[in-house]
Order: structure tokens, then C-alpha cells, then sequence
């Protein structure tokens, strides 16, 4: 499967984004959610990107105030994870210009059908931003 | 419209949670905002169910229940508009999950869209069903994916072979309808569903081995074409990241040319050169480009062997090694884990970097090195790296000293050359983090130095020594003492010193004072408090000197709260104040303690059972041990009765107690429970004393009926014929009491005239071709529930039994006492028999008739015999 899920969280520790390729339930996502910040916040700058956690990878990434952190099987290229982040943010910014966390927030569901068209269960679907981001313009053109 | 329902715009509601200064304030705006959204859904509201949709997604997010919104999802899908199904189906993804009933009604809704004719709704349905389909939605849309699979437009085109993935790893068996569809995606031009179509293939041949095959025929030349042409393609700005096209394709390639390679040679051979190509072309100055050479790594590793590609993977792992990004070590050390099983020597050359590792500040590095150190140790390197180890966990943070510590104690004791170098990492790893170190180690470390009698003297002096310096570490302290209690005599005379050694002068007090340090330490738990007080017991013998002391020590315990500590104390107390003559017997030296029992109760396979532990506390032939020796069979016994209750789990379980010698409280509490009546359970106590014959001497001669022994060498059917009004006691002279003598050597007094009581015949209870076993009773005066029993055993056979034992259990509502037997030998040919008393209590007299189950254990010609059987023909009103 690969990605497992895929977290936006701010600095404070606030979950921004969440969404899960395996089925967990409210408690324990409220407390893996918990454990992965503690975790990951907590880390230097120049500690490397990867977090082992439970029996998975934490691959994360932060940008400004914001971080990404990919949940991965133990399989998974990390390397590549990364890479993959970095292009879910460079999407993101040539949709909402200079992506923030605020952006994320009050556009919640266009960020979710961003990831839609990026990841399907777990799996990366389309790695060109054009391509990506096609039918959410034409969305917004519609309406 | 109802004026609840409009609710705020979600934009406003965001607002007002990101407002929220504490906790408590934003529960109370998420509630208020759910029961505005609640009432809506009832008011069945359209106009605001996408926002209401929306809201709801970003109180899930917040992790508050949003359950009551899965149906609003569910028309939202049915809806026609398109911005109402993409909502619906993204709140279908969020919200549910393939477990939950309510998805089933979703099935038909899917269906409907995936035939849909606006392209984009088919892809909603096909993204929808990817994430969350169940196996049986999977079966019902298997053929709409397929048949998708082939759409006109790329766009579809990869999302249904993602879908496919999902389906068949739900319904294995529909794996075989995508091979052909999948294979053609392969040679597709589209990158979405180029990269969509090698994930699927790939998931295919992990479900199916004829995929495998397939793929490997048909499709690895394209697939190595298709890589080839990749690597070369000219920019591409779409796909371009630092200059390298599409590298996540790259990687996805790779992935599907490992498993197609793996375990093939001819297929293997087919994908070296492009391999090759990209393991030496690939640039490394940028993330993207040391991604494609970490899988290309991989997939070398994994194909099969070709030397020179191998050699190009190694090195290419040992220039990320030595990469000052941590992210391309860590990697490095995740594949040098995979590699060590093609080739370890290569491995082993990058030891001193990877032992760096281990040193790293970087928590994730230093746990992935660590790993990779303990699968590299052998017999010829192990010396080095523990030397290394060791001194980095005096530095290590405490949150790794754990791990290390644990990887440590393993591999010493997997690869120790012998048993002072054991000993010696040990104990430096006790000195350094005994904290850290598992209460199984150390009692190996205990197991160890035991049998390890040469070394005792070296042991002990060196534990000592380290006492003086730290007692930080309970661990260590709870070695030290044991040690010093066990070998203190070596300690101070300098008994066994090796030549590496340097002499140290420890007198009596001096190793008294460090127990009693032990004892005193505000951090010291109960455990190592027990055993420090086990360990002043055992000094107090070996250094006579000190016994008063020792005694006041001990003594300041007598008012513990743990009444374990006080119960010791006091008794300890008294074993030096009153019984010198059998002190140093008891606190003699444990014996060697059997390092086979030991690792196989470790190994997990056996937990504690009582057998195990019966069979340990056999190898500890000390006095206290032998309660536990009689528990086991007594067990067994109790086994057979199956509705007498539950089997006693205690009696020296569990290691630490046997290593403490204890058992003292079993063997201290037996003699009196087993004369205390309580409840059912007092079976057991009762039938503990078979085999504690010392301490149930106590038991008074005047319960004997002897009156009937002379009867007995007298045939059994005699007995059984015997008319109950004939007398019981009628000979109570000197004569019968020499006859006895002569027929058993049992000594007994002289039968007690004033006894008198109902008279009951005697029943021959049991009978096999080589033994008899007569009972005869008789009623202590004033005491009609108590029946008092003589067993007399014969043996017919002509052979001698050795080695005899009677046990015997009742059910629940009967006591049983137990009597220790006249003798534990049966001379053949009735020639001579045994005698043993038991005394039964019936708390049903009157109601219910005696039952007893027994079992006879003996030896014949020094083999081990058992016989069993029921008592029923006791007589009534007993």
C-alpha cells in the first residue's frame, strides 16, 4: 500500500489536515495524532527526516510554520517520500500562491481533493501539478 | 427555513475555533456547531448540506465524532449536481470506512456513477471505491473497473488501475481477470498511468504467481525500455524535479523490476545493464537523484547475484555512509541491513562508520545503527564492539540507554568467548545502566556466576568493588548482595584470586557493612531488600562475629509495613537467636543453579508451572525446597479430580524465589494451615504434609486406633466379612504392640484403653495383583464427624518396593490429614507391610459417605511404578 496517511500539523501541534488510507478510529487516530507531534516536533533541524514509530515511518517535512508528515510502511523509499511532499507543496502553492496554513484551513476540502487526485489508497496516482490540478480549476471555473 | 439550521458559514464557524483560547472553548463551539448541523439534517435541509458537509469534515479533523453525518454523505452522492457528489463522496472517504453497514447502501450509487457519462463523476466513484471499497463491493464492481481500465481518457484510465489494486488485494481471486488489462497499461505513454499501471502489476504478482510468470515473459523487456528511455529522456518540465524525469516513475520501475528479477537469472540478466546504467548515471548532489540510487541499491540487492553490479551497490552505499546528510546515512544504514545478507564481508568493512552511527545525536540514526551492530557482531569481532558499546552507554542519553543496553546483555551473552569475560561486560553494564537491564538478564547473570565455581572468589571481589563505587544501579545491587551472601567467606578471604586481580582486604564488618548499605538506600524496592536480607542471614553464619549485628539489623525490620519483610525479619531473628545448631545447615551455600531449567523457563515455551518449578526446587536439595518437590504430584492428583478446585499456582513459581532459597513462607505456613480446618482448599494443605514428614511428627500417637493391626496380616476377605458388632479394640496388650513392632517396626505407643467409639468393620479399599490396601476406622470419642483410618499396605508381589508413597485427595466436602507412614519400603510377599494414619473429617456426617481418591507411587527394581484408584466402599456413617 505504501502511504498509510498523510498529516498536516502546525507548530503548536495543531492537526491541520488528516487523512487516513487505513481505517483507525477517533481515539486512536486523537492519540497517534498525539504521540507522532510529540515525537516529531521535537527534532532538530538537521536530525534527519524520518521517525520510526510503532511499526511504521514517520517521513516528515516542515515548511515554515507548518509540517507534513507522511506515515509509510517499512518498505517504502523515504528518499522519495520526501520528494513526494515537496510536490504535494509545490501544487499546492501554484493553486493557492505561496501556500499558508490558513489556506489549508479555510480550504480544507480543495486541498483534500488536491490529495485526491495525488494519493488513492496509499498508492501515488499522477505526479504532474498540471495534471493534478486540472479538474479542480475547472471546478472552480463552474462554479 | 429554520433559523438554526443556516447555522454560520463555515468560514465563521473556522474563525471562531481558531479563537478558541483553551480546550473546554472549542469542545463548547464544536457542540453547539454538531447540534446546529444535527438539527438541519433533520429539518432535511439541501440548500446547506455541502456546507454542512464541509463543516462536518473539519470537526472530524478536530477529532470530535461526526457519525450522525454519514447519511447527509450518502445523499449528497445521490444528488445529481456535481459539486454535492464530490462533497458527498469526499465526506464518504473521511467520514466512513469499509466496516461500517451504511457503505453497503452506497453500492448501488456507485455503480450508477461509474457508468456515468460525465467523465469526472466516473472518477469520483472510481477514487471513492479505490479508498474505501469492501470485499463484497469489490466483487460487485470488479467488472465496471475492468472495463474502466480501458476508458478513453488517461485520467480514468489510472484511477481504475489504482481502484484494481484495492479489488484484488480485497478478493485475491479476481487477480486473474486484470493481468491482461494491466500488462497493456504498461505500455501506455501517459506518466499517471504509466506509474498506476506498474503498482498495480506489481501488487498483482505478490497475489499471484501466474501474474508473476506472465509479467516476466511478456513484459520485462518493455518495462526495461520503458526505464531505459526514462533515463534518457530529453527535459521534460512537467515531470522534471532537479533535473531527472518523473523520479517517483523511476522508482516504481524499479520496484517492479526487483520483484520481477528476484529468484529469476534469466530475468535478472535481462535488467543489468539498464541497472548499471542507472546506478552510474543517476546524480547524486539532490534528494530526487539519491531516492532513484537508494531503490536502484535495492533492486540489486535483491535480483540475483551478478558480481560487478553488487560491487557498484556497495560502493554507492559507502559514499552515503559518509554523506553529511542525515537522511542519506540513515538511509544508507537501512539498506546496509538488507545487504548484509548477500554480502557480509562488505558490510563488515564499514563497521568503524557504522559504530559512529550508533554514537549519533540523531535518535532515528543511532537506533537503525544499532541494529545493524548487533547482526554484523560474530565470535571474531564481538571483543572490539562491546569494548565500544559499552563505553558509549556511560555516555548514551538516557532515553537510548534501554535499547542499548538490552542489545548489549544480548549479544554478550550470545557471543561471550567464556565466562569471566561474560561476567566482567556483565557487570560493567550493571555499573553503568542497571537500571536499564531486564530482571531475566540478571538472573542469567546469577545462573552463570553459579555454575561458575571457579570464579566465585573473582565475582564476588569485583562486585564488591563496584558496591563501593555506585549504588545507583538496583540491578547491581541486587548481584552484589546475592553474591556477597552466597560467597561472602570468598570476599573476605581472598579465596580463588586470579592473577589479573588486585588483592583487597574486606573484613567481616566490611561486607556486612555493604549489605546493610544495600538494605538502607531510600531507592532500594523490596526485592533487593529480601535479598539483602537473605544475604545478613547467610553472613550471620559465615562470620559468627558479626551475628549480633547482623541480628540488629535484621531486627529493625520487625515493624515493617510489608509484612513480608516483617515476617522474615522476625524469623530470621529467631534462626540466629535460637537455633544456631541448624543455622548453618539452612544458610548453607545455594547449589549450582541448573542453567537448562533456567533458559527453557526463559525461552518463554514454559511458564512457570508448578511442574517446572517442582522440578527446579528438586535441584535445590536444601530443607525448604522440599514442600514445593511434594506440591507437584499432589497437583496431579488433584488434576484427576477434576471438580475439586483450582490448582495452587504459587509454591515457588517463579525464579526470583528460588533464587532467594525461599519457599520459607510455604514451608513455615504449611505445618500450621495444615492443622487449621478452613475451607476446601485445606485439601491441599493436608495433603501437603505427605511429604513433609519432619515437620508432622508433631502429630499426636494418640489418634491410633492400633487395636486392629494384628488382624491385618489376616486375609482381606476376612476383613470385609467381619461383622460390624465385632469388637474393634479388644487387645490392647503388650502383646499386640510387640506383634506390631515385629510386623512393621512401626513404634507406637501403647493403644489408649479409654478409647472407645462406634466400631466399624475394616474394608479391604483397594486391591491389584500386587498390592492391598486395608483400611480400618475408628471414632475418636465426642467427635462423630472425625473418623480416624489406619491404611495398612501388603505387598504381594515378590519383589521389595522402595521408595513407597500414598497420597490421597477427598472432594470438598471432607478433611484429610495425613499421617507421615511408618516407612517407605514394602518387603515382598507380605512379609512385612506399612502402616499410615489418616484422619478424616466429614463436614456432611450423616449425609454423605466417605470418598477417596489415592494413588500409590513406588519403585520395582528401581522403576518407577504408580497405581490409582477410588474408594467407595467406606462404610456408611463414617
Amino acid at each position: 500500500m505504501g502511504i498509510r496517511f498523510i498529516l498536516m500539523v502546525n507548530k503548536q501541534g495543531q492537526t491541520r489536515l488528516a487523512q487516513y488510507y487505513e481505517w483507525l478510529t477517533l481515539e486512536e487516530r486523537r492519540a497517534l495524532e498525539g504521540e507522532i507531534v510529540r515525537k516529531c516536533l521535537a527534532r532538530a533541524e538537521q536530525q534527519c527526516s524520518f521517525v520510526e514509530h510503532r511499526n511504521y515511518k514517520i517521513v516528515y517535512r516542515r515548511y515554515a510554520s507548518l509540517f507534513f508528515l507522511v506515515g509509510v510502511d517499512n518498505d517504502e523509499n523515504e528518499l522519495a517520500i520526501l520528494e513526494f511532499i515537496h510536490l504535494l507543496v509545490e501544487t499546492m502553492d501554484r493553486h493557492f500562491g505561496n501556500v499558508c496554513e490558513l489556506d489549508i484551513m479555510f480550504h480544507l476540502e480543495k486541498a483534500h481533493f488536491m490529495l485526491e487526485e495525488m494519493v488513492m489508497n496509499g498508492c501515488i496516482v499522477e505526479t504532474s501539478k498540471a495534471n493534478i490540478l486540472a479538474p479542480i480549476q475547472l471546478m472552480d471555473k463552474s462554479s | 427555513m429554520n433559523p438554526f439550521s443556516s447555522g454560520t458559514r463555515l468560514r465563521d464557524m473556522i474563525r471562531s475555533i481558531r479563537a478558541c483560547k483553551t480546550a473546554a472553548e472549542e469542545r463548547a463551539v464544536v457542540r453547539k456547531e454538531c447540534a446546529a448541523i444535527r438539527a438541519a439534517i433533520n429539518e432535511n435541509d439541501h440548500d446547506y448540506r455541502h456546507r454542512n458537509l464541509a463543516k462536518l469534515m473539519f470537526i472530524h479533523m478536530l477529532g470530535y465524532p461526526t457519525h450522525f453525518g454519514q447519511m447527509e454523505c450518502l445523499k449528497s452522492i445521490a444528488s445529481s449536481g456535481f459539486p454535492e457528489k464530490r462533497i458527498g463522496y469526499l465526506g464518504l472517504m473521511l467520514l466512513l470506512d469499509e466496516r461500517q453497514e451504511v457503505l453497503m447502501l452506497v453500492t448501488n450509487s456507485l455503480k450508477q456513477d461509474l457508468n456515468h457519462t460525465n467523465q469526472y463523476i466516473v472518477g469520483l466513484a472510481l477514487c471513492a471505491l479505490g479508498n474505501i471499497c469492501s470485499a463484497e463491493m469489490a466483487r460487485d464492481l470488479a467488472p465496471e473497473v475492468e472495463r474502466l481500465m480501458q476508458f478513453r481518457d488517461p485520467n480514468i484510465r489510472k484511477k481504475a488501475a489504482l481502484c484494481s489494486i484495492r479489488i484484488i488485494k480485497k478478493v485475491p481471486d479476481l487477480a486473474e481477470n486484470f493481468i491482461n488489462p494491466a500488462a497493456a497499461l504498461l505500455k501506455e505513454k501517459h506518466h499517471g498511468v504509466l506509474i498506476t499501471g506498474i503498482q498495480l502489476c506489481t501488487d498483482l504478482c505478490k497475489v499471484s504467481t501466474e501474474a508473476l510468470e506472465y509479467f516476466r515473459k511478456k513484459c520485462l523487456e518493455g518495462l526495461v525500455k520503458t526505464l531505459r528511455d526514462l533515463v534518457n529522456s530529453p527535459y521534460a518540465p512537467e515531470y522534471d524535479i532537479a533535473g531527472i524525469t518523473d523520479p517517483f516513475l523511476h522508482i516504481r520501475l524499479l520496484k517492479l523490476l526487483r520483484v520481477l528479477g528476484q529468484g529469476d537469472e534469466d530475468a535478472s540478466d535481462c535488467m543489468n545493464d539498464i541497472l548499471a546504467q542507472v546506478a552510474t548515471k543517476t546524480e547524486s548532489n539532490k534528494n530526487a537523484g539519491n531516492a532513484i540510487l537508494y531503490e536502484c541499491v535495492e533492486t540489486i540487492m535483491s535480483i540475483e547475484d551478478n558480481g560487478g553490479l553488487r560491487v557498484l551497490a556497495i560502493n554507492i552505499l559507502g559514499r552515503f555512509l559518509s554523506n553529511r546528510d542525515n537522511n542519506i546515512r540513515y538511509v544508507a544504514l537501512n539498506m546496509l541491513m538488507k545487504a548484509i545478507t548477500v554480502d557480509a564481508q562488505a558490510v563488515q568493512r564499514h563497521r568503524a562508520t557504522i559504530l559512529e552511527c550508533v554514537k549519533d545525536s540523531d535518535a532515528s540514526i543511532r537506533k537503525r545503527a544499532l541494529e545493524l551492530v548487533y547482526v554484523l557482531v560474530n565470535e571474531t569481532n564481538v571483543k572490539p564492539l562491546i569494548k565500544e558499546l559499552i563505553d558509549y552507554l556511560e555516555i548514551s542519553d538516557q532515553e537510548f540507554k534501554a535499547d542499548l543496553t538490552a542489545k548489549i546483555c544480548s549479544i554478550v551473552e550470545k557471543f561471550s568467548p567464556n565466562k569471566i569475560w561474560y561476567i566482567d561486560q556483565m557487570l560493567k553494564v550493571l555499573t553503568e545502566a542497571g537500571n536499564f537491564v531486564k530482571d531475566e538478564v540478571w538472573h542469567a547473570l546469577i545462573v552463570v556466576i553459579s555454575n561458575a565455581s571457579d570464579l566465585h572468589g573473582y565475582t564476588v571481589r569485583a562486585l564488591y568493588r563496584a558496591f563501593q563505587t555506585s549504588t545507583e544501579q538496583e540491578s547491581l545491587v541486587r548481584v552484589a548482595v546475592w553474591c556477597i551472601g552466597e560467597y561472602g567467606d570468598m570476599l573476605v578471604n581472598n579465596v580463588g584470586m586470579l592473577n589479573i586481580e588486585d588483592p583487597i582486604t574486606v573484613t567481616d564488618s566490611d561486607a556486612v557493612d555493604a549489605v546493610e548499605v544495600a538494605i538502607k538506600r531510600d531507592c532500594t524496592d523490596l526485592t533487593t531488600k529480601a535479598m539483602a536480607m537473605i544475604a545478613l542471614l547467610k553472613l550471620s553464619s559465615r562470620f559468627p562475629s558479626c551475628s549480633e549485628r547482623i541480628r540488629d539489623i535484621i531486627l529493625q525490620h520487625k515493624g515493617n509495613l510489608v509484612l513480608e519483610l516483617q515476617q522474615r525479619s522476625i524469623e530470621f531473628n529467631s534462626i540466629i537467636e535460637k537455633h544456631q545448631n541448624i543455622r548453618s545447615a539452612l544458610v548453607e551455600r545455594m547449589p549450582v543453579l541448573d542453567e537448562a531449567t533456567f533458559s527453557g523457563r526463559r525461552a518463554g515455551s514454559l511458564p512457570a508451572t508448578l511442574s517446572t518449578s517442582n522440578g527446579t526446587s528438586l535441584n535445590l536439595p536444601n530443607g525448604v525446597a522440599k514442600p514445593a518437590a511434594a506440591a507437584a504430584p499432589l497437583v496431579d492428583l488433584l488434576d484427576l479430580n477434576s471438580d475439586d478446585a483450582p490448582a495452587p499456582s504459587s509454591s515457588g513459581g517463579d525464579f526470583l524465589q528460588d533464587l532467594l532459597g525461599v519457599d520459607l513462607s510455604s514451608a513455615s505456613v504449611q505445618p500450621v494451615a495444615s492443622h487449621a480446618p478452613k475451607a476446601g482448599t485445606d485439601v491441599l494443605l493436608d495433603l501437603l504434609s505427605i511429604g513433609t514428614p519432619a515437620q508432622s511428627n508433631s502429630s499426636p500417637p494418640d489418634i491410633l486406633s492400633s487395636s486392629k493391626d494384628n488382624k491385618l496380616p489376616v486375609s482381606t476377605s476376612d476383613g470385609l466379612s467381619r461383622p460390624p458388632s465385632q469388637p474393634v479394640h479388644t487387645t490392647s496388650s503388650g502383646g499386640a504392640a510387640s506383634m506390631m513392632d515385629l510386623l512393621d517396626g512401626f513404634v507406637s505407643n501403647s493403644p489408649k484403653p479409654e478409647e472407645n467409639g462406634p466400631a466399624y468393620p475394616s474394608v479391604v479399599a483397594y486391591e491389584s495383583s500386587s498390592l492391598t490396601l486395608t483400611f480400618s476406622f475408628s471414632k475418636p470419642p465426642g467427635n462423630p464427624q472425625t473418623t480416624m483410618i489406619q491404611a495398612t499396605f501388603t505387598n504381594l508381589s515378590p519383589n521389595v518396593f522402595t521408595d513407597f508413597i500414598f497420597q490421597a485427595a477427598v472432594p470438598k466436602f471432607l478433611q484429610l490429614h495425613l499421617d507421615p507412614a511408618s516407612g517407605n519400603t514394602l518387603p515382598a510377599s507380605g512379609s512385612g507391610s506399612i502402616t499410615q494414619n489418616l484422619r478424616v473429617t466429614n463436614s456432611q456426617h450423616g449425609k454423605k459417605s466417605l470418598v477417596m481418591r489415592i494413588r500409590i507411587a513406588y519403585k520395582l527394581n528401581n522403576k518407577d511404578m504408580l497405581e490409582e484408584g477410588q474408594i467407595n466402599n467406606f462404610p456408611r456413617d463414617l
